[in-house]
C-alpha cells in the first residue's frame, strides 16, 4: 500500500482541473455577543501532489476554513453563508450529509494541532486507527487491527505490534501525532489538511513530524494544505503560500516568490515577526497592534490600523485580491509599490 | 486489580463491625420495653417477662449484648426475632423481593434516565430538552411518598393499569413501585447525562470522530457517551443508599413484603437483632456497590488504574 501513486497528477490552475477549489467561502459564528465574521470570502485551489501553506496570525480564520472544508464546523454557532467548496468539480456544500461523510476521511483528511485532546482517551490507538477501515471499508475487527499495525509501522511508531493496544495517554506527544497522521492517511486520501501539526510539540520532534508528512506526501501524491507558523518548514516543502488576515486571503503566490519579495505590508510584517530556524538570534519585529475583532471589522482594508503604509484611501476602500504580477495575487492598493515593480 | 479488590473487601470487615455496633447501640438506646410492647395491652406475668428478657439478653449491658450477637454471627447465627423466627429466614423471604424491586428501579433509572439525558443533550435548547428540564425539576422537588400515593391513586386505583399493592400478581406488581422508587434518581441521571454529554461533545476528539466520516450515531453513541457515563456511574453507585432507604417508604406505600418494610416493622417493634441484621446487610451491599463502581470506572476510563 505504501508509495503507490493512487491519485493522478492534475495540473492546478483556475480552469477547474484542480482537485480542490475553494470559491468565495464565507463563514460566520452567531454568538451571544454578535456575529463573528471568521471567514470572509476566501478562494484558493489545490492540485494533487501540491503543498499549499496557509499563514497568518492566530484567530484569522485558518482553522475555521479548514474545518469548513472537512465539513466539521461546529454548527451552531458556525454557519457557511456563501461560496463553494468543489472537490473534483462537485460542491461539497451541496452534497447530502451521507455523501459528505463518505468523503470525510476517505478522500479528505485532517490532522489537528493537539493530538492528545484530538484522540479519544478511552479507546486504544489501534481501535482509533482501525476505525477508518471499519467505517469506510467494512473491515472486520481483526483485519482493521492488522491494518492499524501496518500504518503505525509506516509512520514509524516503534514496536507497533506491541503498542497497537495502548491508549493515547501512554504515548509521547510526537508518537501521538504520528497516530493522528496514521489515522489521517489510512485510506490514502487525495487531500490532507494539517492544521498546525507541530505547534504542540518539542522543537526536536517538530522536524521529525514535518519530515514524515513531507515523505508521505511524496509517496502518495496527495495534495497537502499545511497551516503553520514555521516559515522554515514552509520554505522547504510548500509550493505555494496563502497569507490570511481577518478571514481573508491577502496574498498568494509561489513560495519562493512571496518569500523573496512580499507584495503586501502584512506579509512583510509576518515574515519579520516569525522566527526562522535558519535565522536564529535575529531580532524579531512583531507587527504593532492586534488583529481586528472579527465581530466588528474596520472599514476598508482590515489591516489599515496596523499598516505602516496606510493612506486615506485605505480606511475607505477594501482592496480586493488581484493579480499583481503573473502568478502573484495580493489585496493591497499599493501592492506594486510594495513589491517594487 | 485483583489485589485491589481483595484489599477493599478486607477493609469492609472493620466497617461492617463498626456499622453493626452503631446500629446495635441505637436500638439499645431506644426508649421503652420491647417485650412489654409485644404483649400489647395485657401485662405479661412477671416470670414470663423475666424469662424473655433473659432469652434475648435484654438485661445485659450493651457491650455484652453486642458480644453475644457477634459470637452468634461467627457461627452463622443471625439471631431471631421475639416470635422466635430466625433473622436468616426473614432475610431469605424479603431479600429477593427487594432485590427485584431495586433492579426494576435501577433499570428504570439507567434506561429512561440515559435516554432522556442523551436526547436532551444532543438537541440542546429543543422542546424535548426543555421538557426534560421541567419534568426533572418537578420530580426532584416532590417528596417520594407524595409521588407514591399519587401514582398509586391515579395509575392503580382510577385507571387500574397497575396493581395497587403487593406483589402477589407477580412481576407487574413491581412496575409501579419500581418506577416510584426510581423517579428521583431517574431525574438526576437524566440531568447528569445531559450535562456530561453536552460538555463532552465540545471535546476535540468528537471533532476527530466527525472528521473520520462517522455517522452522528457513532459520534455520540461511541465516542461521546462512554466518557459521559463516568459521572453517571458514580452517581448510580453512590445513589444505592438512597434506593435502599427509598425502599423503606416505597415498600410501605405499596405494601411490598421486602427488606424495607421488614426493617420498618422491626424498628417499630424494637427488634434489635432484626434491625441490625438488615441494616448491616444494607451497609454490606453499599460497600460492594461502591467497589463495583470503582471497577467500572477503570473499565470505562483506561487512564484509571488501581494497583
Ligand atoms: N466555535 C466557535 N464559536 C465562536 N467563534 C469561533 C468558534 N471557532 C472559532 N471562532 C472564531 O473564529 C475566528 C477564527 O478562528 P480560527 O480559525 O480558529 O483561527 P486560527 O487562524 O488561529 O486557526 C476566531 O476569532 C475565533 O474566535
Ligand atoms: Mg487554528
Amino acid at each position: 500500500m505504501t508509495s503507490s501513486l493512487t491519485h493522478p497528477q492534475v495540473s492546478g490552475g483556475p480552469t477547474g482541473s484542480a482537485l480542490l477549489e475553494v470559491d468565495d467561502l464565507h463563514v460566520e459564528f452567531r454568538t451571544d455577543y454578535g456575529v463573528v465574521n471568521a471567514v470572509n470570502g476566501i478562494s484558493y485551489t489545490l492540485s494533487a501532489g501540491e503543498t499549499l501553506a496557509i499563514l497568518g496570525e492566530s484567530g484569522c480564520g485558518k482553522s475555521v476554513s479548514a474545518q469548513t472544508i472537512m465539513g466539521i464546523l461546529d454548527s451552531p454557532p458556525g454557519f457557511v453563508t456563501g461560496g463553494e467548496i468543489r472537490y473534483q468539480g462537485r460542491d461539497l456544500l451541496q452534497m447530502s450529509a451521507k455523501e459528505q461523510r463518505d468523503i470525510r476521511g476517505e478522500e479528505i483528511s485532517i490532522v489537528f494541532q493537539d493530538a492528545l485532546s484530538s484522540l479519544n482517551p478511552v479507546f486504544t490507538v489501534g481501535m482509533q486507527i482501525g476505525e477508518m477501515f471499519r467505517r469506510h471499508r467494512g473491515y472486520s475487527r481483526g483485519d482493521a487491527k492488522k491494518a492499524a499495525v501496518e500504518l503505525m509501522d509506516r509512520v514509524r511508531i516503534p514496536s507497533a505490534k506491541e503498542r497497537v493496544g495502548d491508549y493515547p495517554h501512554q504515548f509521547s506527544g510526537g508518537m501521538r501525532q504520528r497516530v493522528m497522521i496514521a489515522m489521517a492517511i489510512a485510506l490514502d486520501p487525495a487531500i490532507l489538511i494539517a492544521d498546525e501539526p507541530t505547534t504542540a510539540l518539542d522543537v526536536t520532534v517538530q522536524a521529525q513530524i514535518m519530515d514524515l508528512l513531507g515523505e508521505l506526501q511524496r509517496d502518495t501524491g496527495m495534495g497537502l494544505i499545511l497551516i503553520t507558523h514555521d516559515l522554515a518548514v514552509v520554505g522547504e516543502i510548500a509550493d505555494r503560500i496563502a497569507v490570511m488576515y481577518a478571514g481573508r486571503i491577502v496574498e498568494t503566490g509561489a513560495t519562493d516568490a512571496v518569500f523573496g519579495a512580499p507584495a503586501m505590508p502584512y506579509t512583510q510584517g509576518l515574515m519579520a515577526s516569525i522566527a526562522r530556524v535558519d535565522q536564529k538570534g535575529q531580532r524579531l519585529n512583531p507587527i504593532v497592534g492586534a488583529p481586528p475583532n472579527l465581530a466588528a471589522l474596520p472599514t476598508g482594508c482590515p489591516f489599515h490600523p496596523r499598516c505602516p503604509r496606510a493612506t486615506p484611501r485605505c480606511p475607505t476602500e477594501l482592496p480586493l485580491l488581484r493579480e499583481v504580477v503573473p502568478g502573484r495575487r495580493a489585496a493591497c492598493h499599493y501592492a506594486e509599490e510594495v513589491l517594487g515593480v | 486489580m485483583a489485589r485491589y479488590i481483595a484489599r477493599r473487601l478486607l477493609l469492609a470487615i472493620p466497617v461492617l463491625f463498626g456499622a453493626s455496633f452503631l446500629i446495635f447501640a441505637m436500638v439499645f438506646a431506644l426508649p421503652g420495653d420491647p417485650i412489654r410492647a409485644l404483649a400489647g395491652e395485657r401485662a405479661l406475668p412477671a416470670a414470663v417477662q423475666a424469662q424473655l428478657n433473659e432469652e434475648y439478653n435484654l438485661n445485659d449491658p450493651l457491650l455484652v449484648q453486642y458480644g453475644k450477637y457477634v459470637a452468634g454471627l461467627a457461627q452463622g447465627d443471625l439471631g431471631e426475632d421475639f416470635r422466635g423466627r430466625p433473622v436468616s429466614d426473614i432475610l431469605e423471604q424479603t431479600v429477593p423481593v427487594t432485590v427485584k424491586l431495586s433492579l426494576v428501579a435501577l433499570a428504570f433509572e439507567a434506561v429512561f434516565g440515559l435516554i432522556a439525558g442523551v436526547l436532551a443533550g444532543i438537541r440542546q435548547k429543543s422542546f424535548f430538552d426543555s421538557l426534560v428540564l421541567v419534568t426533572t425539576t418537578l420530580v426532584v422537588s416532590i417528596p417520594v411518598f407524595v409521588l407514591g400515593f399519587v401514582a398509586q391513586y391515579v395509575l392503580g386505583l382510577k385507571l387500574g393499569i397497575f396493581p395497587i399493592a403487593g406483589v402477589a400478581s407477580g412481576f407487574s406488581g413491581y412496575l409501579l413501585p419500581g418506577f416510584v422508587l426510581a423517579a428521583l434518581s431517574l431525574a438526576y441521571v437524566a440531568r447528569l447525562t445531559r450535562t456530561a454529554l453536552v460538555e463532552n461533545l465540545r471535546n476535540d476528539y468528537v471533532r476527530t470522530a466527525k472528521a473520520k466520516g462517522l455517522s452522528p450515531m457513532s459520534v455520540v453513541g461511541k465516542h461521546t457517551l462512554r466518557n459521559s457515563l463516568i459521572p453517571v456511574v458514580t452517581f448510580l453507585g453512590a445513589d444505592l443508599g438512597a434506593l435502599l432507604s427509598g425502599a423503606v417508604v416505597t415498600e410501605g406505600i405499596f405494601n411490598i413484603p421486602g427488606l424495607g418494610r421488614a426493617v420498618f416493622q422491626a424498628i417499630q417493634n424494637q427488634e434489635g437483632t432484626v434491625v441490625v441484621g438488615i441494616v448491616t446487610l444494607f451497609v454490606f451491599v453499599y460497600i460492594l456497590f461502591n467497589l463495583l463502581v470503582d471497577v467500572l470506572y477503570a473499565a470505562l476510563d483506561p487512564r484509571i488504574r488501581y494497583e
